[in-house]
């Protein structure tokens, strides 16, 4: 009896025992939660983002650079705030942000396994405040982030912004390199340029007490991963030629493009109105994205390789070209000032070389007639259709493919993300419009002049004074001339272009833009002397208001070192207000200074926006 | 460590001193392991630390072990409740000028050591049981014991007034209520000092109880059977176990045939049903609501709100052992217990580190090495002829039973989180030095069972 009790009472004992080892076994044999959950305690993985690479000028001034900034994280398990008004003062925030902050951060936490922020961008120096006090706040650490900053107000337009992924690029991002809370470049060079500036992220993983501070590297940093800086740009552009053009257009819409035309590296892409590009850094972008959005005169708005202008008779010196190349006239071809057929204004008779110098309307009239029915026509001044053995939709066809390789009707590929392809209609085009084979070319003699459906971005428009000045090729224009260390640019800004027109037809166009600037159509107070300026005006019907006005030209006329595209809206007359501005940016690149203050003194104070 | 003296017929007991000095090492070295601190490279015996501290606690439990093997060994049983009249002077004196430490007002404050005197009242009551069970008669008590005996037959002394009840059973009654005093007394003190874990332990003497002869064994079974049965309503829900004990009362009916068998599974299940219910009843609308919330916390799996409130203590103790796997993290490897986020982890919850660092294998050594202590005090226990060894033997058996089954019940959520430290392993001299003297009086009287018998 005595013998059972003892055996009863060492039963239980064992009992317990087993019952304790088959409750270890599962939960440290089986499961498998609670290591899951152990190096959820202890481990924190810590995003160290690089350096965003900087961006300078091709003189080596600074474009873009950054500052460093704190986001202020939270784990919202692990948060225990006693005293929320304590930790409000502390943060310099109002209880209503905090609740707000907290309950967005507490919806994000649902759905993300990452850190969220709590508070961002808080600047260095009020971080410094906050950093040794924040041990007492559970849940809450910093992370160094960057924020973009631009030493001048110059480029905005170019050089884009940066800001937070958004939800939907997040989704997009087929790499899986992006999570939530990066920033990403989102617009300019800043965006096509990204995978080059971001560097790459690293991670590292420390462990943490449960207070949360952080107690040495997991691992002895085996499974961290160091942060690759990013690459610094060098762009094309020129800090002080891109500043004085900005200057010359202040109060004006439009824009320039200045060209490099040995190389195609763009010295100057002003689009105007432009706005400081540090308005949209940081927590300054939330405040100003939206007025800039909806501003009348769209600042936000890269006109420069967005908008689709008329190119007017700026246009006339790539007719000219493709008339010599078709072979449809020659340098001594004349035609005789025909007012009834377009308008134009008194000047002397015209050869090829002359109607450049004098922008005669009825001469391209002809040729543009001549290029569409490869000089097939029988009746000539008629503006019925009356061919034989000829087919204007050939020519047609001819015309459109020698534009294209000059550039024109197709994006020119330059690095940024949203260029605008313009338009050059296509023969569908107006089959649709008016009917298969049924239109005449009437329907289409405003093109001859740079007008009616013709749409080109001023990229495009310096683009092809590139051309002329390079006497048959370009390379595709680009803003960025040099990548990270080797300072190497993409391997398409190196290929040449050659057009479809021939090399022996330029030197006629390039004596009658000469020409046009010494003694055609560009107003005397334009001409800088001493700088040999090969140009072309334009003067473009615009429906809103007054006329836009146009300038092409390249300097010096041999070896040229620029090439250079201006557009007024409403400017009027093109030799009036383009010219000079063209004509001060060529003097100022090439002589470094004003040739004509008075000039310049000028078109500083045109306004145009009211 | 076996000590042999043929003269004096000296004989102690080699292997539980091994297993002694076996849990005191693991204790020793994963109380390092728990104050140990990565990033700060400090060697085992700067005395800033809690292992080197024990260690010194560990010094000082072998004087008290040469101590008690010098004492005659006549000194126990005949000093058993002046000892038992001390400690519980001890136990009213630390109410009226102790120190509070956790809440609790248990603590004498000597020299900047903490003595908590409910750790020695254990073995105080362990004595005091011994003698009384030994001889519940007022002969062989002694001066104190005669003293003890009398006011208790004044008070209680229900064999001398009859009532015609049997004399036997009214003899038996009063041996009851005496052991029932000599236990309750000094765990009702601790209740009012503050600490109802340590008063608990007191519980565990219903095993010497039972072994004695004095607790049926219906109350120990029937005991543990309503403890699984009110586990299983909470685990289960009333609705299954119902279904449940339903198949079981017709398979039992199916197979017993006769009436009187029938009829007692019928009154039976009808008993466990109203069990159940009342249970439920109880849990559901009786218990406070965080009374309920630390039952409940045992039954489900812990919810994400209860991560941070209620059961965060017991949650990062299962956390920290489930993460040591099968074979552990290593020794100083755990970073649950490193990084704090398990409370008390070099005390109460010592068997964290064990779990994390030592993995499934671990926890298995420490469990089997106090199973063979467990069963090696019994054995001593059973071969005494003398009842007083027997009982002492038997509630040392019980009391370190009572620590290692809520201990480590507790840190994998098999019990309420209760605190009370793991015998010989936990940081904290009060609670080694209460065991060692526990374990060395019985062997101390062990040794000298030969002796013993001679004298009878």
């Amino acid at each position: 009896m005595n013998d059972s009790r003892k055996w009863i009472i060492l039963g239980l004992f064992t009992a317990t025992g087993l019952t304790f080892l088959i409750k270890l076994f599962m939960i440290q044999v089986l499961a498998s939660e609670y290591k899951i959950q152990a190096d959820i305690n202890a481990i924190k993985s810590i995003k160290i983002y690089p350096h965003r690479g900087m961006i300078y000028d091709r003189n080596g001034d600074l474009l873009a650079y950054n500052i460093p900034v704190y986001d202020l994280m939270v784990d919202v398990k692990k948060v225990k705030i006693k005293d929320t008004l304590a930790f409000c003062n502390f943060l310099n925030i109002t209880e209503g942000q905090f609740q707000k902050n907290m309950n967005k951060a507490k919806a994000l936490a649902r759905t993300s396994r990452h850190p969220v922020a709590f508070l961002k961008q808080i600047s260095h120096r009020d971080f410094a405040k906050i950093q040794d006090r924040l041990i007492d706040y559970p849940g809450f650490y910093a992370e160094p982030k960057i924020v973009r900053s631009y030493p001048h107000k110059s480029l905005a337009n170019a050089l884009g912004y940066i800001g937070e992924i958004s939800k939907k690029t997040l989704e997009r991002d087929t790499t899986k390199y992006y999570q939530q809370g990066d920033y990403i470049g989102i617009s300019g060079l800043e965006s096509s340029y990204e995978q080059y500036l971001r560097g790459r992220r690293g991670i590292k993983r420390v462990y943490v007490d449960a207070r949360g501070n952080e107690k040495g590297q997991y691992k002895n940093g085996r499974y961290d991963t160091a942060s690759v800086a990013g690459q610094d740009l060098i762009s094309s552009i020129d800090l002080k030629l891109q500043q004085y053009g900005e200057l010359l257009m202040r109060n004006k819409r439009g824009a320039i493009v200045a060209i490099e035309p040995s190389t195609g590296e763009i010295l100057t892409m002003i689009s105007a109105p432009s706005y400081d590009p540090n308005l949209l850094t940081g927590r300054e972008f939330s405040k100003n994205y939206g007025p800039l959005a909806i501003n009348k005169n769209k600042p936000l708005f890269n006109r420069a390789i967005r908008s689709k202008y008329p190119p007017g008779s700026t246009f006339k010196t790539v007719q000219a070209l493709i008339g010599q190349q078709e072979n449809v006239i020659a340098p001594h071809t004349v035609f005789a000032c025909n007012k009834s057929l377009v308008k134009c204004h008194w000047h002397p008779t015209a050869d090829l070389q002359r109607s450049i110098q004098h922008s005669c309307n009825p001469y391209y009239f002809n040729v543009f007639r001549r290029i569409i029915y490869q000089n097939k026509l029988v009746i000539d001044d008629s503006t019925t259709t009356v061919t034989k053995g000829s087919d204007g939709k050939i020519g047609f066809k001819k015309w459109r493919q020698h534009l294209l390789s000059f550039g024109l009707g197709a994006k020119t590929g330059v690095d940024l993300n949203n260029e605008k392809a313009g338009n050059v209609p296509s023969l569908s085009f107006y089959n649709k419009r008016f009917g298969e084979g049924k239109w005449k070319f009437s329907n289409i003699y405003s093109l001859s002049i740079g007008q009616g459906e013709l749409g080109v971005t001023p990229l495009q428009i310096a683009n092809y004074a590139t051309v002329i000045a390079n006497r048959g090729h370009y390379y595709t224009p680009h803003l960025i001339k040099g990548i990270g260390k080797n300072k190497e640019k993409l391997a398409k800004y190196k290929v040449k272009h050659q057009v479809t027109v021939a090399p022996k037809h330029f030197p006629l166009i390039i004596e009658g833009m000469q020409g046009a600037v010494l003694a055609g159509t560009v107003a005397p107070h334009a001409i800088m002397p001493g700088v040999e300026i090969c140009g072309k005006t334009g003067t473009v019907q615009n429906p809103h208001g007054e006329d836009n006005s146009v300038f092409i030209a390249f300097a010096p006329k041999h070896n040229p070192k620029i090439a250079i595209a201006v557009y007024v809206e409403n400017g009027g007359f093109g030799g009036v207000l383009a010219a000079p501005i063209a004509n001060l940016m060529i003097a100022r690149y090439l002589k470094g200074k004003t040739i004509r203050p008075s000039t310049e003194k000028i078109v500083i104070e045109k306004s145009l926006i009211n | 460590m076996s000590k042999q003296d043929s003269k004096s017929g000296i004989n102690f007991d080699g292997l539980t001193v091994l297993l002694y000095l076996a849990l005191v090492t693991i204790g020793l070295f994963n109380i390092f392991a728990a104050v140990y601190k990565p990033e700060m490279h400090h060697n085992f015996l700067s005395f800033s630390l809690g292992s080197t501290k024990q260690l010194a606690f560990f010094g000082l439990a072998l004087v008290l072990i040469i101590i008690i093997m010098v004492i005659d060994l006549r000194a126990y049983e005949a000093f058993a409740f002046p000892i038992y009249i001390v400690m519980i002077s001890a136990l009213v004196l630390v109410l009226l000028v102790g120190s509070t430490i956790n809440g609790s007002k248990s603590w004498f404050m000597v020299g900047g050591i903490g003595l908590q005197p409910a750790e020695f009242a254990k073995f105080a009551t362990a004595l005091a049981l011994a003698k009384f069970l030994h001889a519940p008669r007022s002969q062989n008590l002694g001066f104190f014991g005669r003293v003890a005996w009398f006011f208790s037959e004044q008070i209680f002394g229900l064999s001398r007034i009859g009532l015609g009840i049997p004399r036997r059973a009214l003899e038996k009654l009063d041996t009851y209520i005496i052991a029932g005093i000599i236990i309750a007394a000094p765990a009702v003190l601790i209740i009012i000092q503050g600490d109802a874990g340590s008063a608990m332990v007191f519980g565990s003497f219903v095993f010497v109880l039972y072994r004695e002869k004095i607790i049926p064994h219906w109350v120990l079974l029937g005991g543990f059977s309503i403890a699984i049965l009110f586990f299983l309503t909470l685990i289960l829900g009333v609705k299954n176990l119902l279904i449940g004990i339903l198949g079981l009362t017709a398979i039992g009916l199916l197979l017993f045939r006769n009436m009187r068998s029938r009829l007692i599974i019928l009154l039976g299940t009808i008993l466990i049903i109203g069990f159940v219910f009342s249970v439920n009843y109880i849990v559901y609308n009786v218990l406070k609501k965080y009374q309920r919330q630390r039952i409940m916390l045992l039954m489900k799996p812990i919810e994400e709100k209860d991560k941070k409130g209620q059961g965060w203590n017991l949650f990062q103790s299962k956390v920290a052992i489930g993460s040591g796997g099968f074979a552990g993290k290593g020794y100083l490897q755990g970073t649950q217990t490193k990084l704090g986020w398990v409370p008390e982890q070099s005390t109460d919850f010592i068997f964290c580190t064990i779990g994390e660092e030592h993995g499934w294998l671990g926890s298995f050594v420490i469990i089997s090495l106090y199973l063979v202590l467990l069963s090696r005090i019994v054995t001593i226990a059973e071969r005494q002829k003398d009842t007083f060894v027997r009982v002492y033997g038997y509630s040392v058996a019980s009391i370190i039973f009572f620590h290692f089954a809520v201990n480590i019940g507790m840190t994998i959520g098999l019990f309420p989180v209760v605190g009370i430290p793991l015998p010989l392993v936990s940081k904290g001299g009060s609670s080694l030095w209460s065991f060692s003297i526990l374990l060395f009086i019985l062997l101390k009287l062990d040794a000298h069972r030969k002796q013993v018998l001679a004298r009878n």
